[in-house]
């Protein structure tokens, strides 16, 4: 399965999962199901050499649908030089930022891929060139992105979509379109009990305003050109981690802050019985309320995290999204347990409880589902 | 012999704490010599075998990669790599350990390349779903225990000094623990540990010992069970490597992140 002498090393790993969807009600649209199933595919590959100064990595992701066309991506098809001070990473890779539960505001380097995942978890692989400079006083991330990767909406068959189907064509703020060379550069660092991460972004906004045309009656993703400046800290302070993201965006017609603050509380070993229960909050802010794109503009999240940190690291979080601004709900789940030694069972369930018409997350009232992955793991 | 009988009835005078206060100031010696014995290895890398077991005998194995790195003048550091089960595969846990502050620590998911810095105050929480608790596999700094010499035992045939130590740091799940330190290499063979309620919880056997770098002995199986559930757990050391040149490069989050 390794071959290892810590020196050198190269393996394949991956996984097969087979997905179904389930819906409570019946759709709206036609085209629409009830239920759906796929089975999807991710090979790895990493390899390590010259005394662990490189690496090159490989990851591959495709999904084969029943209803709707299938998709693939390159995840990651990457090198990286480390020296003493500093690392350089080239290629197609997946960068993180932020430390919040509920929203990801002050992470921007990937686009998301709402094909795979409604909660906006699922990144699309990006293009770039990476120094990192690693001194005494933090790490600074600079980065070149040298092509934009537009976001995947779902297709008009599949369900969690837009009232209106999203046109294929996008319209581009750049008149270079996705060859607009994006910059970002973050500096991070911890202190103590605190790490904290200041990111600034030039470029195309991953995130495009959805326009209505009426000449083709479809919905135009728009992506204007945006300065996006982002903080997030987190303090570990015995069983609190307190957390905040923020960002300030400037971009075309759009100047706004947005944040994301809250804390989770764990019990340990809980009457000593190794399970850990988490309690988080978090309340999601929006300066433009309800003239935002998002539903999250005057939020709190309310989530219970338990893991058994049991044989089979079986965990769940359930969690409720309540708008401050009237009494829209969004209730979630998400559990995971591992079968025998190779099989990991995922379930994760969404219930629109109640929508305001105002909202957007009105689009989903009719939405409910449940969604489970068997994987194979090797 | 007037001489001796006279040293007697003056020892005799003498108060009560003088010779607890010697049974704990043994105790701290004999740690004390253990932690010097063990200074200077500077850095070290093993491939760890974790079979869990459960009290019908099912087992189940996870494989891990851990490097250290001694720190002088505060606690070490480590990362430990989980390579199976498949689904975790690639986590990593970096771990700074301190001596008188809280420890720091971190969590590499790979799925998300995300990294989350993560409560320490978890100590005696199970780690991984076996039998070791954080605080078992974390930094043994000598001064986060207090000590006490009990007597000399003979244990799997070797002379040991029995001392008890009780922790000295909060949330742990221990009351004490009691260790036989073998008294040729200064290294334990055997550590009872008793929860909160000083009932006997674990015990711990320490076997396979070699030697490294002629001077640090490392035990190459240990064999911990869990008394009130009838779990156990084996941890197998493999590939032992002293002096790899690592710094505190090696143990940042940057590091953290590349690690496979």
């Amino acid at each position: 399965m390794m071959i290892l002498s810590n020196a050198a090393y190269a393996e394949w790993s991956g996984n097969v999962s087979a997905r179904v969807e389930i819906f409570k009600n019946e759709p709206i649209n036609d085209d629409q199901k009830r239920g759906y199933a796929s089975l999807s595919m991710t090979p790895k590959y990493s390899m390590i050499w010259d005394d662990n100064r490189q690496l090159f990595g490989l990851e591959v992701f495709a999904r084969v649908n029943q209803h709707v066309p299938n998709s693939a991506d390159i995840r990651e098809l990457s090198w990286i030089y480390t020296a003493s001070e500093w690392e350089f990473r080239a290629g197609i890779r997946k960068v993180f930022w932020g430390v919040t539960e509920s929203q990801h505001l002050v992470d921007i380097i990937n686009q998301t891929d709402f094909t795979e995942s409604f909660d906006g978890e699922e990144k699309l692989g990006q293009p770039m060139l990476n120094l990192a400079i690693i001194r005494d006083w933090g790490t600074v991330d600079l980065f070149v992105l040298p092509w934009f990767r537009e976001r995947r909406f779902p297709h008009t068959d599949a369900r969690l979509g837009f009232p209106l189907p999203i046109a294929s064509q996008a319209r581009f703020e750049s008149k270079q379109a996705e060859k607009h060379i994006d910059y970002a550069a973050r500096w991070s660092h911890y202190v103590g009990d605190w790490d904290i991460g200041l990111s600034h972004f030039y470029g195309t906004s991953r995130e495009p305003k959805l326009v209505a045309s009426a000449a083709s009656g479809k919905l135009d993703p728009v992506y204007d050109l945006i300065h996006q400046t982002g903080l997030d800290i987190q303090a570990t302070l015995e069983n609190w981690l307190w957390k905040l993201e923020a960002i300030r965006r400037d971009g075309e017609d759009e100047d706004y802050f947005a944040a994301t603050a809250g804390f989770e509380y764990s019990f340990f070993d809980v009457k000593g019985s190794g399970a850990d229960i988490g309690i988080v909050t978090e309340y999601l802010y929006d300066e433009r309320g309800r003239e935002a794109p998002t539903p999250f503009q005057n939020d709190t999240m309310l989530g219970i995290r338990v893991a058994l940190n049991d044989e089979q690291s079986t965990d769940a979080l359930v969690g409720a999204i309540v708008d401050n601004d009237g009494n829209g709900t969004v209730l979630s789940l998400e559990a995971n347990r591992r079968i025998g030694q190779n099989f990991k069972l995922t379930i994760n369930g969404y219930l629109f409880t109640h929508t305001e018409p105002d909202d957007p997350i009105h689009n989903y009232a009719n939405e409910d589902y449940v969604k489970i992955d068997l994987g194979y793991y090797f | 012999m007037k001489k001796q009988l006279l040293i007697i009835m003056l020892l005799a005078l003498l108060p009560f704490e003088l010779f607890a206060a010697t049974a704990e100031e043994r105790g701290f010696e004999i740690a004390q010599e253990a932690d010097r014995r063990d200074s200077g290895w500077k850095d070290s890398i093993a491939n760890i075998i974790m079979t869990l077991r459960n009290k019908q005998g099912a087992e189940s194995v996870r494989e891990n990669r851990s490097r250290a790195l001694e720190m002088i003048g505060d606690g070490d550091k480590s990362i430990i790599v989980f390579d199976s089960p498949a689904d975790v595969k690639g986590t990593a846990f970096l771990s700074h350990t301190h001596v008188k502050k809280s420890d720091d620590q971190w969590l590499f998911l790979p799925a998300l390349k995300r990294i989350k810095r993560i409560s320490s105050s978890n100590k005696s929480g199970p780690f991984m779903g076996s039998e070791f608790s954080y605080e078992d596999i974390s930094s043994q700094e000598l001064e986060k225990y207090r000590y006490k010499y009990l007597n000399d035992e003979i244990v799997e045939g070797r002379d040991a000094f029995v001392i008890e130590r009780f922790p000295e740091y909060e949330k742990s799940g221990y009351s004490k623990q009691v260790v036989w330190v073998d008294k040729e290499m200064y290294q334990p063979l055997k550590i009872m540990f008793y929860d909160r309620k000083d009932t006997l919880l674990k015990t711990l056997m320490y076997h396979d010992y070699e030697l490294y770098e002629g001077k640090f002995w490392r035990s190459l199986r240990m064999e911990m069970e869990n008394h009130q559930t009838g779990k156990s757990t084996t941890l197998a050391w493999q590939g032992y490597k002293f002096g790899n040149g690592f710094d505190e490069r090696d143990f940042d989050k940057n590091a953290l992140k590349r690690m496979r």
